[in-house]
């Protein structure tokens, strides 16, 4: 039975370190590389060996996929190609190879130059990796092989986030990565057609969740920010550099132009410069209000906001600074947050979702004293917001994208164990197909039941479309023929082809039954009777005949009728049929063998 | 347009021999299939006569059978249809012919061309029931070919022209009296979506012909909403809609029935969350049609159960709302109080809710703003005819004023403008509903003012919240100043117990010391004091809390915006109207009084010396003058009726002149008096026709009347100034046929005319006609003197078109510089008042100070219409000239175009549809075209630079 085998190495019922190894039909494709957040060790990286212990991976992998330029989904990649070794084709799309890079050199940065790690990917490892990437547009089929193609959908999330479906034959795969179905202020909702894939592979970062429409938390948002901002105090936003950062920049930026505001906005320097300036080049990535009006304006060319300089945190006054990273677990948003953690007037918003173990997660389930490194303890007065600004689908979302898809199968990633639970039994009860939560290095194997195509002579598909009512697309429809498997091929052809390509002979295989009748009379008036039984009513629809040698003939059926050699009150009929028309003659066999009927 | 048509077809035809040989000749000369598609075009071009229709069909059809390309089979079957859609010609003679030519054909193109054409002719017999179950007939027959062109087709004539009704179908004719229905019913599932959609559409078509669906239908169609294909999606989505509407439930008792549209609302609500967003365009707008839905169904739109971490978590409405009963209005929230509160029973929670949950809530966040435009109209809609709905959207509503597509807030504030009869606003509501006042498109914030005009407020806090950021507005936008204080007008006219404790803040007076007396020309002043007037009207208390300036200003602002201000009975002060009657009706307004006492007085002044007449005439005319001025309700009947007077004032001055008296030729000067007088009187009935919406028929004969004596009065100056016989022939023969036509115009006003100078006039016709110039214009003289004075009766609703320039406002001293030869565009920014019409009739004309005129007319596009009778124009004109040494002014004004043949009295004559007015219409004879200037003109100051080498 065919079938197809995924075995997350990571984001298996845990968020962060994507990494999913799926095998369509012989094929075996990874589905990310990220890195995971929470740790430093070994374990921040997937377990590449996994694949294989000795040997070069390209061998054992035909491509590599990569979603977005988030980290937890491309953080591992040149560790992945250029340290442990690859070769073979990583596929993404055009803005993701163009910002990803950025990211995975700052991440390098903070990791070799900060905190002083050895053995850590170099840049130019970056660059050789990059070099392996081919960018797909999206809704272009990639022909990766003859047989393996990778088509990719808009995902929203963030500026070149894709769905990917990949397909071998008529099986079908789709992995979301992440996706967002609600739009928001500078990208779309994703979408994918009905490709009723073998098996659906979908972030659950928020199933149990259902949240509140955007346009609450933008007018809540705007409303704390600026309120803050009235009573002098500063506003802390930790952003990751892309994503949500452009989301809320505009947001902001076009409230303050609204609303006349003064005090100053800060975007922490860096990547995010160059990060903006992809953006108003994938103009075609954004939503629709940005496309339509970008020609008199293009809305990532901010006004109001001005890069951040370190000395800035200390300045008096209001002010709001986006600052990266976006869970205050390191950089310049932490740092930011120790200056100004003491002030009630004070204020940090956190946009997104935090990992457990981070100063957000601790700051946002309510913990008011923190302890910092070096046993120093920081006690945070100032407020602390969440605005779920986070750009995942929400349980709601996830339902609907299966909708959307109508997959056979489910399989979660990307969420917590608990969460999956709940979605799980969910999408089991509402859609009726099964679903799969495995966790790291657990293998879940999908049976599939591929259509198999093959190819049917022209005369055959003609004359067996002749016989009975006319074609309905929805209803199989049963056909006799010959079936002739070469090499790769099927083909389906007329029997008497088959023979003739074949080289054989045909033989006819004849069913042969007997039938005991209890009737006294003559054999010739048995056979009129069986004749006039099977005539009158039963067979209307058929030609039976009587043949002047005292034979029945229904179609091609033959009966006959003969004395019992030793009781004369007993007649036989032997009725004899052709395979072909197997079904006819047993019905006529259970016919005769209830008898005749009593009067004629 | 079609005489105009017919007539040139008609010259056509006597210089060609007949449409149909010729045609035939030239099909007969072809000598490839190329030539014959050549020919066929060219034919095409031309229009063919009633009588020759069925001449051409014989010769087409006998080439269509001759002929083997199948692309002329189809250009003659494409001719075949448009000839019978010929206007006059019955198609009955060619049914069977057509129906012929289906047997023998091959093409599936030709046959959908052919069966076409069948519809074509089907719906121009509709009244022949036999003919039509034939056609229907024939389309079953071909429903099933295999090609999807024709099925498409026969599903398009059956939608068409299928029986109706079920009984008079079986009577007419036994075996092709199948159930329609059932026949479309089956192709809901054709293994070709093009067809499914053509089903539906053609279940439509039945079910608009008034054909009642059965409810297997409705099962049907909402198995097409899971369909692959987003047409079949879409238009399943509309039959769902109509099934549900007519699909009646055999148990009249129970409430069956309305399950079913209860069913249909959720099957439809489900589908806003599609994949495409053309189906959830569709279902957004059926939405709103759907008013029959149980209101709890209605509810469950706006509802979306949220939760986090599988706890149950309120809505950030939900919260707002219990701040505000509370009595809690500080919004600084505080930590966690949207935690998520119980846990929810991990059972309970149904993710795809099958019901209608948070259809409406999905809609307006919808990714494309289509999309939400059209879920705004539908919460409009359903929120019209449910008063607790209209009050549970609301929230949803404020929250699309902050949408990014302006489009989209504009429809929600207009939206909410139409709804709230229903709603009293919050205030944190109309906070957030105040903000929006900020927005720099002025569109938006007038709608807002609209808004304002018509809301609740609940509490004074809420009025003057309301009152301060519109006072913000005003500053920041000064040219908003009209439509704040209308605003104002109508919050303090709806709020006057709300306004009361407001005023002593709001007119900053203290109990014991007096305060500085606020400058009366600020226009913020006089907003709050819009605001507070109107609030006293109904509220007689009020005035005891004025200081003696207030009262001052109160006059001066009632004299100088009267329409803002109303009339107050304030102590000590006694109004004109207050003594009468306190509520006045509007017929027995004393103004309207004054207005018809003035012209009772006027229409006796026959028996007046012609030194009373004038100076009674002239006091009139001031008098009326002045009333429109005071009142705006009555501005239009007064101008309307002092214009007239004006006609008559001058046609009288003219009369008497002394020229009369003596020879002619010697006076010269004066002559000129009477001749401009002349041209006046022509101009001002011009300007009455056209310039004012609700003139009757009644009017025009009066205005046309003057006209006449006004052409009688040019004849009779022309005549005394001229030398010779020889030109006057001419005008007198143009002025009899003018008289001729009056009459045939207005026969059957003529006999209201008694002792008018047209009635006379008629009375001496036969004299005229053979009489010489010299003598006509003798009679014309002196039965001009003689001619009473027609009363002129007024319609019900009188206005005069205004236009008023608000942008270039003419007061900028810095030119607007640019090189010659290079084109400036000027922004311009008007509003138009009582203009019908103004896409046709409304132009801008610049004037340049070396004389030469320009006229633009602006795209249709470039109007707006904001309230009945009001429009905007928005638009800009590129100016340019050659290079000047300073600069200069120019001056801009609307005009207001008036053609003769659009007067109200003729016929309507529909307006040539875009092919047709590609060919240019001959000018008709007796059409008169112009131009009234109906705005002040404004100046503005440019400067051509010479362009720079």
């Amino acid at each position: 039975m065919p079938e197809i085998k995924v075995t997350p190495l990571g984001a298996g019922q845990d968020v962060g370190r994507s990494c999913i190894l799926v095998s369509i039909a012989g094929k075996n494709v990874m589905l990310d590389c990220g890195m995971h957040m929470g740790y430093n060790d070994d374990r921040r990286f997937p377990d590449f060996s996994y694949i294989t212990q000795n040997g070069r991976l390209t061998d054992f992998l035909d491509c590599v996929i990569i979603s977005h330029f988030h980290l937890d989904h491309c953080g591992a990649l040149p560790y992945f190609s250029e340290m442990v070794g690859y070769d073979g084709p990583i596929y993404m799309t055009h803005p993701t190879k163009a910002i990803c890079p950025i990211l995975l050199e700052d991440y390098r940065k903070i990791t070799v130059d900060k905190k002083g790690e050895t053995n850590f990917f170099t840049s130019q490892m970056i660059k050789d990796c990059m070099k392996k990437v081919v960018a797909v547009h999206l809704h272009q089929t990639v022909q990766v092989d003859e047989e393996l193609e990778i088509k990719a959908y808009y995902a929203g999330h963030v500026l070149g986030a894709a769905m990917f479906q990949i397909k071998v034959g008529c099986e079908s795969v789709v992995y979301t990565g992440d996706y967002n179905m609600t739009p928001d202020r500078h990208l779309g909702a994703a979408w994918v057609d009905k490709c009723r894939p073998d098996l659906l592979i979908t972030e659950s970062t928020y199933a149990t969740t259902i949240r509140d429409s955007k346009r609450c938390r933008e007018r809540d948002f705007l409303k704390k920010v600026h309120e803050t901002v009235e009573r002098g105090g500063k506003v802390l936003i930790p952003v990751f550099a892309l994503g949500r950062a452009q989301e809320l920049c505009i947001l902001l930026e076009t409230f303050w132009e609204r609303m006349n505001l003064k005090a100053p906005i800060y975007f922490s320097t860096g990547l995010t410069e160059k990060a903006n300036h992809y953006y108003k080049l994938f103009i075609t990535w954004t939503n629709q209000k940005i496309r339509k009006t970008f020609v008199q304006r293009n809305m990532f060319e901010f006004k109001h906001i001005k890069a951040f300089d370190r000395a800035f945190a200390d300045n008096p006054g209001p002010m709001v600074v986006f600052a990266t990273p976006g869970m205050l677990h390191a950089g310049q948003s932490l740092q930011i947050f120790r200056k100004w953690a003491g002030n009630e007037k004070n204020m940090v918003i956190m946009p997104g979702y935090c990992v457990q173990g981070t100063v957000g997660h601790k700051i946002l389930s309510g913990q008011r004293k923190l302890e910092m490194e070096g046993r120093q303890i920081l006690e945070v007065k100032m407020q602390v917001e969440y605005m779920s600004f986070s750009a995942h689908a929400d349980a709601k979302g996830i339902m609907q994208l299966i909708r959307q898809a109508e997959p056979r199968n489910v399989l979660l990633v990307h969420g917590e164990a608990k969460k999956m639970e709940f979605l799980k039994q969910k999408i089991e009860q509402e859609f009726h197909v099964s679903c799969y939560m495995p966790a790291n290095g657990e293998t879940t194997t999908i049976f599939t039941n591929p259509s198999i195509p093959v190819d049917i002579a022209l005369g055959l598909l003609k004359r067996e479309t002749a016989i009975g009512l006319l074609p309905d697309a929805k209803k199989p429809k049963l056909m006799h023929g010959t079936l002739i498997m070469k090499d790769t091929s099927f083909r389906l052809v007329s029997p008497e082809q088959a023979l003739k390509e074949l080289g054989l002979a045909e033989h006819q295989l004849r069913f042969t039954c007997r039938v005991h009748i209890q009737d006294p009379r003559k054999e010739h008036e048995t056979v009129l009777r069986v004749y006039n039984h099977l005539k009158g009513h039963i067979l209307k629809d058929y030609s039976v005949q009587h043949l002047p040698d005292g034979s029945i003939t229904v179609e091609s059926i033959l009966i006959q009728a003969t004395a019992h050699s030793e009781d004369q009150g007993t007649k036989v009929l032997l009725v004899s049929w052709t395979y072909q028309d197997e079904e006819l003659g047993s019905y006529l066999t259970s016919l005769l063998k209830k008898g005749l009927p009593q009067s004629t | 347009q079609q005489q105009h048509e017919d007539l040139s077809a008609k010259k056509l035809r006597l210089t060609k021999p007949s449409k149909s040989a010729a045609l035939h000749v030239d099909l007969c000369k072809a000598t490839s299939p190329a030539d014959a598609l050549q020919y066929l075009l060219q034919f095409a071009r031309k229009p063919v006569e009633v009588e020759s229709v069925e001449g051409v069909v014989r010769i087409l059809l006998e080439h269509y059978y001759k002929e083997n390309d199948a692309s002329v089979r189809l250009k003659i079957a494409s001719l075949l249809g448009l000839l019978s859609k010929t206007a006059g010609f019955s198609p009955d003679c060619i049914v069977d012919d057509a129906i012929n030519t289906l047997q023998n054909e091959k093409s599936h193109q030709v046959l959908a061309q052919l069966l076409d054409t069948l519809l074509v002719i089907g719906t121009k017999l509709t009244e022949n029931p036999a003919v039509r179950m034939r056609l229907v007939e024939v389309a079953c027959k071909h429903l099933t070919d295999s090609s999807h062109g024709v099925r498409n087709k026969c599903l398009q004539l059956i939608g068409c022209l299928g029986p109706v009704e079920k009984g008079v179908a079986k009577e007419a004719e036994s075996q092709a009296a199948k159930d329609v229905q059932k026949i479309i019913g089956d192709h809901f599932n054709d293994q070709d979506p093009r067809v499914r959609t053509a089903a539906i559409k053609a279940m439509l078509q039945l079910h608009e012909r008034g054909l009642k669906l059965q409810q297997a239908i409705y099962s049907q169609a909402c198995k097409l909403l899971a369909d692959d294909y987003e047409q079949v999606r879409s238009a399943g989505t509309g039959c769902v809609q109509s099934d549900s509407k007519c699909c009646i439930v055999p148990i009249p008792s129970s409430n069956e029935e309305i399950r079913l549209v209860d069913d249909a609302f959720g099957k439809i609500c489900h589908m806003v969350s599609d994949g495409s967003w053309v189906v959830r365009v569709q279902a957004a707008k059926l939405l709103g049609s759907m008013q029959q839905v149980s209101s709890h169904f209605l509810e469950q739109t706006l509802d979306k159960k949220l939760m986090s971490d599988l706890r149950r978590k309120r809505t950030a409405h939900e919260r707002a709302k219990e701040l505000y009963s509370s009595g809690e209005f500080s919004s600084g929230r505080k930590w966690g109080d949207d935690a998520p509160k119980e846990e929810i029973d991990t059972g309970a929670v149904n993710l795809i809710e099958s019901g209608a949950c948070g259809a409406f809530v999905h809609g307006l966040e919808d990714e494309m703003y289509e999309v939400r435009i059209a879920a705004v109209e539908a919460l409009c809609m359903l929120a019209q005819s449910s008063p607790a709905f209209a009050e549970k959207c609301l929230d949803f509503l404020v929250d699309m004023f902050n949408d990014e597509i302006e489009e989209v807030r504009l429809q929600s504030i207009h939206t909410m403008r139409k709804i709230s009869n229903n709603i009293t606003l919050r205030e944190d509501q109309l906070d957030t509903v105040l903000t929006v006042l900020e927005d720099s498109s002025r569109d938006i914030r007038e709608a807002l003012h609209e808004l304002l005009c018509c809301t609740n407020v609940s509490t004074k806090e809420g009025i003057h919240l309301a009152l301060v950021e519109l006072l913000k507005n005003l500053t920041k936008y000064p040219t908003d100043r009209e439509s704040i204080w209308k605003c104002l007008k109508f919050l303090g006219s709806r709020h006057p117990t709300l306004v009361l404790p407001l005023v002593p803040e709001l007119l900053s007076t203290h109990p014991f010391f007096d305060t500085p007396e606020p400058d009366m020309d600020d226009p913020a002043y006089i907003a709050v004091l819009v605001l507070i007037f109107n609030a006293a009207k109904s509220c007689p208390t009020m005035p005891a809390l004025f200081s003696d300036h207030t009262f001052r200003h109160y006059a001066y602002l009632r004299d100088s915006l009267s329409h803002l201000v109303p009339p107050l009975r304030l102590p000590g002060r006694k109004l004109v109207s207050s003594p009468v009657s306190p509520s006045v009706t509007p017929h027995e307004d004393p103004s309207q009084q004054f207005l018809h006492q003035s012209l009772e007085r006027v229409y006796n002044l026959q028996h007046l010396d012609p030194q009373g007449i004038q100076e009674l005439l002239e006091f009139t005319i001031r008098d009326l003058q002045r009333l429109g001025e005071l009142q705006s309700e009555l501005a239009g009947m007064a101008d309307f009726t002092a214009t007239y007077l004006q006609c008559q004032l001058l046609l009288i001055k003219a009369l008497q002149e002394k020229l009369w008296n003596v020879a002619a030729p010697l006076y010269l000067k004066q002559n000129a008096l009477a001749s401009a007088a002349a041209k006046q009187i022509l101009e001002e009935t011009y300007k009455m026709e056209f310039m004012y919406s609700g003139v009757e028929s009644k009017q025009v004969v009066i205005i046309h009347h003057m006209r006449l004596q006004a052409k009688a009065l040019q004849l009779i100056v022309t005549a005394r100034t001229t030398r010779g016989v020889e030109p006057l022939f001419g005008m007198c023969e143009k002025f009899l046929q003018e008289v001729d036509s009056f009459q045939r115009c207005f026969i059957s006003e003529l006999p209201h005319m008694q002792g008018s100078f047209v009635d006379k006039l008629l009375d001496l016709m036969p004299r005229l006609v053979t009489s010489k110039p010299s003598e006509v214009v003798k009679i014309l003289q002196t039965t001009l003197r003689q001619s009473t004075f027609l009363h002129l009766p007024l319609p019900e609703q009188l206005h005069k078109a205004t236009a008023n320039i608000i942008e270039p406002t003419g007061e900028s001293d810095n030119p607007l510089r640019f090189t010659s030869g290079l084109v400036v565009a000027l922004d311009i920014d008007a509003t138009l008042e009582h203009v019908q019409d103004p896409q046709g009739t409304v132009k801008v004309q610049v004037l340049y100070p070396d004389g030469q005129a320009q006229i633009i007319h602006p795209k249709p596009a470039d109007f707006r219409n904001p309230g009945p009778g009001r429009h905007r124009l928005i638009t800009q004109v590129y100016l340019s000239h050659t290079a000047w040494t300073e600069p200069c002014q120019i001056e801009v004004r609307l005009l207001l175009a008036y053609n003769s043949n659009r007067s109200k009295a003729s016929a309507k004559i529909p307006k040539p549809t875009w092919s047709e007015s590609l060919e240019a219409l001959p000018p008709s004879e007796n059409g008169i075209e112009g131009t009234i200037p109906f705005s002040k003109p404004v100046k503005v100051y440019i400067m051509p630079k010479p362009a720079r080498r």
